[in-house]
């Protein structure tokens, strides 16, 4: 599903971030990505979405066969592509309601499907709200504005639940929950989990892999992923820290 | 949900001034210039009464004493007033007995316009008055309203039907020499709207007036005079529109509002006139002077989305004379590429326990400049006055500027005054967000901008909101940088 070849990637006339990423998702699969502060976390989450500021130097990403760099930062949303921000942004004055109504249409044109009728659009606004036990309230308030945190990333994957992506990207979901809220969170991404989704999923911690199983975890330092596992690989993250990997590296 | 986001899209697809057409019509005009000969022509040409052309002669000699105000942050060249046609009437003018007998080619301006009477008629019983270059054309659903007892016809024909109401309330609220705009209007002003609610009366429909400059090099001013009686109810709207044109065009209208006891008038404006190309050729003045008067108990409600003209003078006021009387402005003021808008509102407190609320939103685009200019008075025996401002602005480019001039004068130590304000610029994280969505940038700002605007939208009667809503778009298209 998504294919990324050496990919570099450095904030618009600065220093180099990501400096030869590979990586390879396929449907059905959670990866995890883990690394220390710096390692290019969110910038890879960052590029991927589109987001202005980087310039992309060297390298490849397609996903579901077209050149994803090639496209509009919305158009990849339309392909199916998600994020669910670390730090979701507020837009005052425009309801939730609102502004999922005219993303769900927009990316549905794009895909020749019909808008939903109203009730349609409302039964799945329900459904979605249950999986992450979203009060139905927070869904007619405006985007984002005076949620907590919590409620703000339970907000982000009410929105994935809506929008149905083939490929999420969870940009520290984790970050700024409690346990219960974690667990939540965690839950709703779980039954979003299909066949034919993916999930990326950026974190510091461990924890949040306890109740997401990861298919793949790899470290992300200084622009590479310089390492491949099974889930038990962040166990041992957690364990020993990031530093061995570079002694490891050293070694070799 | 009447209104979706994709019709808003197609309604997007011409970016040009879409109001930009002039109606071939023969026009009756005056020679150019200002003179007592002018005045005199105007006021025979009216069939008027001696008492009005006098009130238009003391007007004029009041004017002729008075300078163009300079305070204002805007900066334009004055116009010449003695290059101004003040009178141009479409040739037919006759008398419409009803919508039927209006000109197939005005109906068409009008459609052009987005209004479509028939439709109008059926769906929201709105009663239509248009003005094209000073003249009212068409007062739709006069019978039905008659029946109540409501007068709405043009200025006009007010005079010659109902000349005692005109008389007693004409000037009371913006007296002739109020200031050089106003003075002007009261000498040249040739047409208008006159709205009257008995005592008691709620009227039953939306009153609308739709104003249009169409002759090359003339002026427009028109008189508005809304007068409501102990208990009535109306909710007044006016829409206004002009051709593109290459020279500036001057619009200073006078609005007088008396709401007398217990009364409520609900005033809404969507201002479209046109604002001048991209390099900042052409558009119209609207130096425009609007007041209300609040008698015991009566309230007044100044709605305004403003988007068009090249400058705008513009502080629609109350004075809330009579005690427990409440005054309301709700502004949302948009300005691109070499607009220039400084607008605002007076409250001044006469009475007891008065109340007055401002919720002003400035979005500035292009090389714009936008500021909000307000005055709360509390005068020494308004005891227990209360004020609520809130005065936001939107900055949508680096180039653009956004001003708040916010004058408190407080003569009573009762009075409660709050004030906020705001500045902040529309977000590339918002615009990120929401692209990120699928929403594209157009759309996104759209979104963001009307959310931005909801609390003053949300204040305009349906059908309105849904064309403000419409317009901010349109006059935002590509404006962030």
């Amino acid at each position: 599903m998504l294919t990324i070849k050496n990919l570099h990637a450095s904030v618009e006339e600065g220093a180099e971030i990501l400096k030869g990423l590979n990586m390879e998702v396929n449907a059905g699969e959670v990866h995890a990505i883990m690394g220390p502060n710096g390692a290019g976390k969110s910038t890879l989450a960052a590029v991927l979405a589109g987001k202005e500021g980087y310039d992309i130097t060297q390298g490849e990403v397609s996903f579901d066969g077209k050149d994803l760099l090639e496209l509009e930062t919305e158009d990849r949303a339309k392909e199916g592509m998600f994020l669910a921000f670390q730090y979701p942004v507020e837009i005052p004055g425009v309801s939730n309601i609102n502004f999922l109504k005219t993303a769900l249409n927009e990316i549905r044109e794009y895909r020749g499907e019909e808008a939903l009728n109203a009730k349609d659009f409302m039964a799945r606004v329900r459904k979605s709200s249950e999986i992450v036990n979203l009060d139905p309230k927070l869904a007619s308030r405006s985007v984002n504005a005076g949620f907590s945190g919590g409620e703000k990333k339970r907000n982000e994957i009410f929105q994935m639940a809506m929008l149905e992506p083939k490929l999420s990207i969870l940009d520290e979901t984790d970050s700024g929950l409690d346990i219960d809220a974690l667990k939540v969170v965690s839950d709703g991404v779980n039954k979003l989990r299909s066949k034919d989704n993916a999930v990326i999923i950026i974190t510091h911690y461990q924890r949040l892999l306890d109740y997401i199983t990861p298919d793949y975890v790899h470290v992300l330092a200084d622009g590479k992923i310089v390492k491949t596992g099974p889930k038990e690989l962040a166990l041992e993250l957690e364990e020993k820290g990031y530093d061995w990997l570079n002694e490891e590296k050293e070694t070799v | 949900m009447g209104y979706t986001e994709d019709e808003l899209a197609k309604d997007l697809e011409s970016q040009e001034y879409k109001f930009g057409f002039t109606s071939d019509f023969k026009a009756d005009r005056a020679p150019d210039g200002i003179n007592e000969d002018i005045i005199r022509f105007i006021s025979a040409k009216k069939e008027e009464p001696e008492w009005l052309l006098e009130k238009r002669l003391q007007a004029y000699k009041a004017w002729m004493q008075m300078k163009e105000p300079e305070w204002a942050h805007v900066h334009y060249e004055k116009p010449s007033f003695q290059d101004i046609c003040y009178y141009a009437a479409p040739e037919q003018t006759k008398k419409y007995e009803s919508w039927d007998d209006v000109d197939p080619e005005m109906k068409e301006t009008m459609s052009k316009l987005g209004i479509s009477m028939e439709e109008q008629k059926k769906l929201t019983g709105t009663a239509v008055d248009f003005v094209m270059d000073s003249v009212s054309v068409a007062t739709s659903f006069k019978k039905k309203l008659n029946e109540l007892g409501i007068i709405f016809c043009s200025f006009s024909e007010a005079v010659q039907e109902y000349p005692e109401l005109v008389k007693k309330h004409m000037g009371t609220v913006v007296p002739h020499q109020d200031n050089f705009y106003a003075a002007l209007n009261s000498a040249v002003f040739t047409d208008g709207s006159f709205c009257y609610i008995p005592e008691g009366v709620t009227c039953p429909m939306e009153l609308s007036t739709y104003f249009r400059i169409n002759e090359s090099g003339t002026g427009q001013f028109e008189r508005t005079l809304v007068v409501a009686e102990k208990g009535a109810y109306v909710s007044y709207l006016e829409g206004c529109t002009a051709p593109m044109r290459d020279e500036n065009q001057l619009h200073a209208a006078v609005v007088e509002l008396v709401a007398k006891e217990d009364a409520e008038i609900k005033y809404s404006t969507v201002q479209n006139w046109y604002p001048g190309d991209k390099d900042g050729k052409g558009g119209v003045f609207n130096f425009v002077t609007k007041r209300g008067l609040c008698e015991k108990n009566a309230k007044i409600s100044w709605t305004q989305v403003e988007t068009g003209s090249a400058v705008t003078w513009k502080y629609p006021s109350c004075i809330l004379k009579g005690d427990n009387s409440t005054g309301e402005f709700y502004s949302v003021a948009v300005t691109n590429n070499y607009q220039q808008a400084d607008t605002g509102t007076k409250m001044v407190h006469l009475g007891k326990n008065t109340k007055s609320t401002i919720i002003s939103k400035g979005i500035s685009a292009g090389q714009s400049e936008n500021s909000y200019r307000g005055l709360v008075q509390i005068h020494p025996k308004a005891e227990n006055a209360r004020n609520f401002s809130q005065c936001d602005s939107l900055l949508m480019t680096d180039r653009s500027g956004a001003h708040t001039f916010p004058y408190i004068e407080c003569k009573n130590n009762s009075a409660k005054i709050e004030h906020e304000a705001t500045t902040s610029k529309i977000g590339e994280d918002q615009i990120f967000y929401c692209k990120q969505r699928g929403i594209d940038e157009e759309k996104a700002i759209g979104l963001i901008v009307n959310g931005y605007c909801k609390e003053v939208l949300n204040k305009l009667p349906m059908e309105f909101a849904v064309e403000a809503q419409k317009l901010l778009e349109i006059s935002l298209e590509n404006s962030v940088g």
